[in-house]
């Protein structure tokens, strides 16, 4: 099973590379992928620096170039793939079918990989883009049961990655428009679910309120440590109740059932958390790297390390995690 | 396959470059996104059947468990609606998990009789390999001209266009569209936003999703989510999420005309269906458009919503037109 680690910046591809990462995924400086933040990803400097230090350490780097473009933009994906292309990246991760086209076209010899924003469940699925555009891999949504990926392997004609550890998305990737209905913007149409410029802390006389365009999406009581507004992660109210009507804020975390996936056929685990420090990036890739390691030379007596999840849970929203969808009692 | 032919609806308008009559616009009731009791289905569709919609799209898009209309039923009742001069669409599941489901999917996509309406990418592949047309659902994310031509090749006769994409959009999409593809727009209704391997009306009553109780039924609009402050904010309707407010884009009826859109969808909702396709109706047939809207408002459970369209936030409201009519030229 092979290790994607993500980075946002060159400080971060560095960390996933040195502790151990089998490839490193990135982006470029535009709404072209799904983590379109204000400081992050990659100018055609550092990318070159990127392709270089990752190649050169015999590890592969990826670039993410996975949103949805409209007409008036889809230059700038088109200058994206082109500049990756033109760089030697080992493959390339999207998700829109006017891009893949583009991509299948132009570059016929370069690795593609169906993006998670795809949105892609099934076999029959992965069979459109595999005989429309040669996509060599696909990564799965966090919708499916450890089973049904199992299934979905089976029939797949290509590679299956699945995300093993970081931030979880609760809706089918590709398919939420919960960021543009409150902000206008949306992964698909912008690159970034939440995104900060529509975030307001507020002071209030009993606790801090998190608003996303004004709209209320948690109350923390005094003590209470405030999160960051991500939509579908606030306390809302739901007939009488007020709780985590979609899901409490919490971290995707498969170190338990490493040896399932490996059983089932699973090809690669991705690491979410292109957003996140190189400290972040770090920790995860080397306690990942760990256990990976430890599940392939011992599936039978594999047991996550108490450290292990110590390590991970430090760094996980809310300092909990999940197995999400993987087990079936959280759907 | 389909027995009526379309008729004109609205006085030819002309405008610069737009000396042709462009448009014929036509009406849809999409299909029914929660879950009702069997007899409600069946009275609903008894009154469609006489409604001004030419185009009903019928079928299960968002739980496999919701099971009181069998497959067998959908082709009953759409083969009644056919026979009442409606083009009947069969709309498949929007999130496929099971096996059991790509089954039911198979099924549905070998059928005969109707068009499919493909709400998954996995839908596409089973019609396009069998040289089958098909229809596009909104969460077919089709959001270039790229794409568009692609799937056109594939066999796409109409598509919906995504709801968080606006007029301006559109304008560049229908500017670059294939011959002999339709496009529809979701018109009226609670938005489809989001679908997860959660249920969350389960959730909400503290079920799993395996044992759900089928408490979906309680709720024939969807049960309401709101913020800690008592904002309507969104609607829970099992897997999916929509949004609390209705979308409806009435007042945009002449920009919409004048870039060639050929559907408008009706989303159901539990009350007032049929008066509200009799609104659009009169919209298209060209009666003052305050008058209809004010009487549109009053149907909507918590109010109306149009920011996608004007390129804003979705949750908005605004009547300023961020797009002229003059410019579809």
């Amino acid at each position: 099973m092979e290790l994607v680690c993500p980075a946002g910046n060159l400080p971060s591809l560095k960390a996933a590379v040195d502790n151990g990462a089998d490839a490193v995924y990135v982006g470029f400086k535009d709404d072209t992928n799904a983590r379109h933040f204000a400081g992050l990803n990659f100018t055609e400097r550092t990318f070159e620096k990127a392709v270089r230090y990752a190649q050169d350490k015999g590890r592969k780097v990826f670039v993410a170039i996975n949103t949805f473009p409209q007409p008036k933009g889809f230059g700038r994906w088109k200058a994206a793939i082109d500049q990756a292309a033109d760089y030697g990246v080992n493959a390339l991760i999207l998700a829109d079918i006017g891009v893949l086209d583009y991509a299948s076209s132009k570059w016929p010899d370069l690795h593609l990989h169906l993006s998670v924003q795809a949105s892609v469940t099934s076999a029959e699925g992965i069979s459109f883009y595999h005989e429309n555009f040669g996509i060599r891999r696909v990564v799965l949504p966090r919708v499916l049961s450890v089973s049904q990926v199992g299934h979905v392997i089976t029939k797949s004609p290509i590679p299956v990655e699945v995300f093993g550890f970081g931030s979880l998305c609760v809706m089918v990737e590709g398919r939420c428009l919960l960021s543009s209905y409150a902000t206008g913007r949306s992964p698909n149409t912008y690159g970034a679910c939440s995104p900060a410029s529509h975030v307001r802390w507020e002071e209030t006389g009993d606790g801090t309120n998190t608003r996303l365009n004004g709209v209320l999406i948690d109350h923390y009581g005094e003590g209470e440590k405030a999160g960051y507004p991500t939509l579908c992660k606030g306390r809302f109210q739901v007939g009488e109740h007020t709780f985590y009507a979609l899901e409490e804020p919490t971290s995707l975390n498969t170190l338990s059932i490493l040896p399932e996936l490996r059983k089932i056929g699973v090809s690669a685990i991705k690491v979410e958390g292109r957003q996140r420090s190189p400290a972040y990036v770090a920790q995860v890739t080397a306690v990942m790297r760990a256990a990976i390691d430890e599940c392939m030379s011992n599936t039978a007596d594999y047991q996550p390390k108490n450290q292990w999840m110590q390590k991970l849970a430090d760094v996980s929203e809310g300092s909990q995690t999940t197995l999400g969808a993987y087990h079936r009692p959280w759907q | 396959m389909f027995q009526k032919a379309p008729k004109p609806r609205w006085a030819p308008i002309t405008g610069p470059g737009n000396s042709e009559a462009i448009n014929m616009m036509k009406l849809s009731i999409g299909p029914i996104t929660y879950f009702w009791e069997r007899q409600r289905v069946l009275d609903f569709y008894q009154q469609a059947a006489d409604c001004a919609a030419e185009i009903i799209y019928l079928g299960e898009v968002i739980c496999s468990k919701r099971r009181l209309i069998k497959p067998e039923d959908w082709l009953a009742i759409g083969n009644e609606l056919r026979q009442n001069g409606k083009q009947v669409i069969l709309s498949s599941l929007t999130l496929l998990e099971a096996a059991s489901e790509m089954s039911s999917l198979k099924k549905l996509c070998r059928n005969d009789d109707f068009w499919v309406e493909a709400n998954d990418i996995s839908a596409v592949q089973l019609l396009s390999t069998t040289g089958r047309s098909f229809v596009t659902g909104p969460s077919v994310n089709i959001y270039n001209s790229r794409s568009l031509k692609l799937l056109a090749d594939k066999g796409l006769k109409r598509w919906v266009l995504p709801v968080e994409l606006g007029l301006d959009t559109l304008k560049d999409l229908q500017s670059a569209r294939p011959v002999g593809v339709e496009t529809e727009v979701f018109a009226l209704g609670r938005l489809p936003l989001a679908y997860s391997a959660r249920c969350y009306t389960a959730r909400s009553h503290n079920l799993p999703k395996d044992d759900c109780r089928f408490k979906c039924l309680d709720y024939p609009d969807g049960s309401l989510l709101k913020t800690r402050e008592g904002q309507d904010f969104l609607i829970l309707n099992g897997i999916q999420t929509q949004s609390a407010l209705t979308h409806q884009v009435l007042d945009k009826i002449p920009d919409l005309q004048a870039l060639a859109v050929d559907v408008l969808r009706i989303s159901p909702q539990s009350a007032h269906t049929m008066e509200i396709v009799d609104i659009f109706d009169n919209a298209l047939k060209g009666a003052e458009l305050n008058a209809l809207e004010e009487k549109l408002l009053s149907f909507l459970p918590l109010g109306p919503c149009n920011g996608y369209l004007i390129e804003q936030a979705g949750m908005q409201s605004g009547s300023e037109a961020t797009y002229e009519t003059q410019q579809a030229s």
